[in-house]
């Protein structure tokens, strides 16, 4: 009797970074990747993308606002009705688009407008919506933050990707910085990468890429 | 013969299964069935008959249908050099070593990227090499502007083979026309360099007053955004340095500035004879992309405003690169459609887009690529509704 109890007391201490949880990070990144592997939030990978900086404002925009909305509604999920879950869901990812909103344009105005409309565009973003559902309504909330941060990660390590290509390829510099010019060598923009085409072409490439690296195959 | 074969021979052991470089065989085999026809027999039992018309000979017909447009296209391309220069007075072989000298390069480059790429695939996956390129390397310098910078023609090259072929799993899997995937590439990458006067070469020399390096289809859309009369603007084009450049006759014969290979329609359609004769190409699709053409001319002639509307549906036939495209681009039996009925819907509807964007789009004012690359899209669901169609009637006759 007195064994049972103490396996109970064990796992509800189950520490924050235990190795289960520390996958909750590191699988979105590559065999669980939102974008390459679930193919969510592609739209907003194609438009973003063009260059580096407004890529990754983007990509820490998505990351806190999945990790506070899955910390959230984890902490409310025993006191949602099932029926009306969704618009709950929406309640507070709007809560926190519209702060992330708002902080960027107070502080990186110019990249805010950049991004213009794909901010306040986060709330439809399937990764956010995905996540809520798949994880945050039947998990803890420590977890819950952590798998939020993760897939946020996971959607940025791509956008990333994407973008040092399309900006590289496209206007020749990385983070604004014109690497060809600095090498003294005369590089044409192609133009292709500054089309949405492009950003599909590079994400197809990733998914190949990885695909040959970790073997994972599609099953049906 | 005889000695190319011996030496083959004598380097055959080192690429067989624990030779040197045994890794490379497929390398070795492709370049030992390029030179010679396989002799490999079907065994005893089973089909005795085996035509040595393989894929690598089917090609070769391609290949061979192609030669009239590239050698029109090399003696064109001196000859639009020496107008645009003012040198009326240059001989044939003038003439001739300009092209050479400009398009030759181009074909080297398109080949030694293309089949460079091949063999690595070929030796990283395993298989034999394909033939697929054969063709293709020859494609995309017939559809480049004669002045196209060499690097361009290589990384256009590299990015059709690879992402529109090897990314969907090689020869005969691809889903666009590897030729077009690379000429579209460089449409939308390097825009400046395939639109706009860059279809003449000039090289350093001072072009003659008055010289325009348009081509008879920005001369039939500027005329018609100017509302002008098309056909009157064509005539007239080229006044002092290359009289009568765009009447239909000489459209038609191809002694106009444009892509090494599109300009002569007439040779297009003598390599088109060479397909069908052959039975290499589909009759149908061909004769279907000019039906389809012709058809949405007229019915633009009837109902259409702008005067580009009212230019005659033949001229549609002659200008641009539609000859080409239907003849070479559209047969593809990989991305065509398959069945005989689709055919006829392929062909059709891509001559009738064709000059819908020419009409249409001012931006593009060549639509046969686009049109292509469109209909293989679409080539295989309309397939599918063909095939549907037929088990639907197939079904309804059954009387069990």
């Amino acid at each position: 009797m007195s064994t049972e109890v103490a396996e109970v007391v064990e796992k509800k201490s189950e520490p924050l970074f235990s190795k289960k949880n520390r996958k909750l990070i590191t699988n979105p990144l590559d065999i669980d990747n939102p974008v390459t592997v679930q193919v969510l939030g592609i739209c907003s990978a194609l438009a973003v993308t063009t260059q580096m900086k407004p890529a990754m404002v983007m990509a820490i925009a998505l990351t806190v606002v999945t990790a506070s909305s899955n910390f959230i509604i984890s902490i409310m999920r025993n006191s949602i009705p099932s029926r009306i879950r969704i618009i709950v869901q929406l309640a507070v990812v709007s809560l926190w688009v519209i702060m992330v909103d708002q902080v960027l344009k107070a502080y990186v105005y110019d990249i805010w407008k950049q991004l213009s409309v794909f901010i306040g565009l986060i709330i439809t973003n399937c990764i956010v919506m995905g996540r809520l559902e798949a994880y945050a309504m039947g998990n803890k909330p420590g977890p819950s933050f952590l798998d939020g941060i993760g897939n946020g990660l996971g959607y940025g390590l791509i956008l990333m990707i994407v973008a040092f290509f399309r900006e590289l390829l496209g206007g020749g510099s990385i983070f604004g910085f014109k690497v060809f010019e600095a090498m003294g060598l005369d590089y044409k923009g192609n133009g292709l990468m500054l089309l949405p085409a492009g950003a599909c072409v590079i994400v197809g490439v990733v998914i190949w890429v990885q695909r040959s690296i970790n073997g994972y195959r599609e099953t049906h | 013969m005889k000695f190319l074969r011996n030496q083959l021979d004598k380097v055959k052991h080192q690429f067989e299964k624990g030779g040197k470089l045994e890794k490379y065989f497929y390398a070795y085999e492709a370049m030992d069935t390029f030179l010679f026809a396989p002799n490999t027999t079907n065994e005893v039992k089973g089909s005795q008959i085996r035509d040595a018309i393989d894929l690598k000979r089917l090609m070769m017909t391609v290949i061979i249908a192609m030669v009239p447009c590239l050698l029109f296209g090399i003696y064109n391309v001196g000859h639009q050099h020496f107008l645009a220069i003012g040198d009326a007075g240059a001989t044939l072989g003038q003439k001739i070593g300009v092209g050479l000298w400009q398009v030759l390069p181009i074909v080297v480059v398109s080949y030694a990227v293309g089949l460079g790429i091949e063999f690595v695939f070929a030796i990283i996956r395993k298989h034999p090499v394909n033939e697929g390129f054969l063709v293709t390397g020859m494609l995309i310098p017939l559809v480049m502007p004669p002045d196209i910078p060499l690097w361009q023609v290589g990384v256009a090259t590299a990015f059709a083979v690879i992402i529109g072929k090897e990314a969907f799993g090689g020869t005969g899997m691809n889903v666009v026309n590897v030729a077009l995937t690379a000429r579209a590439f460089l449409y939308f990458a390097y825009p400046t360099d395939i639109s706009g006067d860059v279809w003449t070469y000039l090289g350093d020399a001072q072009v003659v007053a008055g010289f325009s390096g348009a081509t008879p289809l920005s001369v039939a859309g500027d005329a018609s955004t100017n509302g002008n009369n098309v056909i009157a603007a064509l005539n007239s084009f080229g006044t002092g340095w290359n009289e009568g450049v765009f009447t239909l006759q000489n459209m038609f014969l191809g002694f106009r500035p444009g892509s090494i290979g599109e300009t002569s329609t007439l040779m297009c359609l003598i390599g088109g004879l060479i397909l069908i004769a052959t039975g290499t190409g589909s009759w149908k699709i061909i004769v279907s992309v000019f039906g389809g053409a012709y058809a949405m001319g007229l019915l633009l002639n009837l109902v259409g405003s702008t005067p580009y509307t009212q230019l005659p549906a033949y001229y549609h036939l002659v200008i641009g690169g539609l000859a080409f495209g239907a003849v070479f681009m559209a047969t593809d039996p990989v991305t065509a459609a398959q069945t005989e009925t689709g055919k006829w819907v392929y062909g059709l509807l891509i001559g009738m887009f064709t000059v819908l964007i020419r009409n249409f789009n001012p931006a593009y004012p060549e639509g046969i690529m686009l049109a292509i690359l469109f209909m293989n899209v679409f080539a295989p669901l309309i397939d599918y509704v063909v095939v549907s169609a037929n088990k639907k009637r197939r079904l309804q006759r059954a009387t069990v």
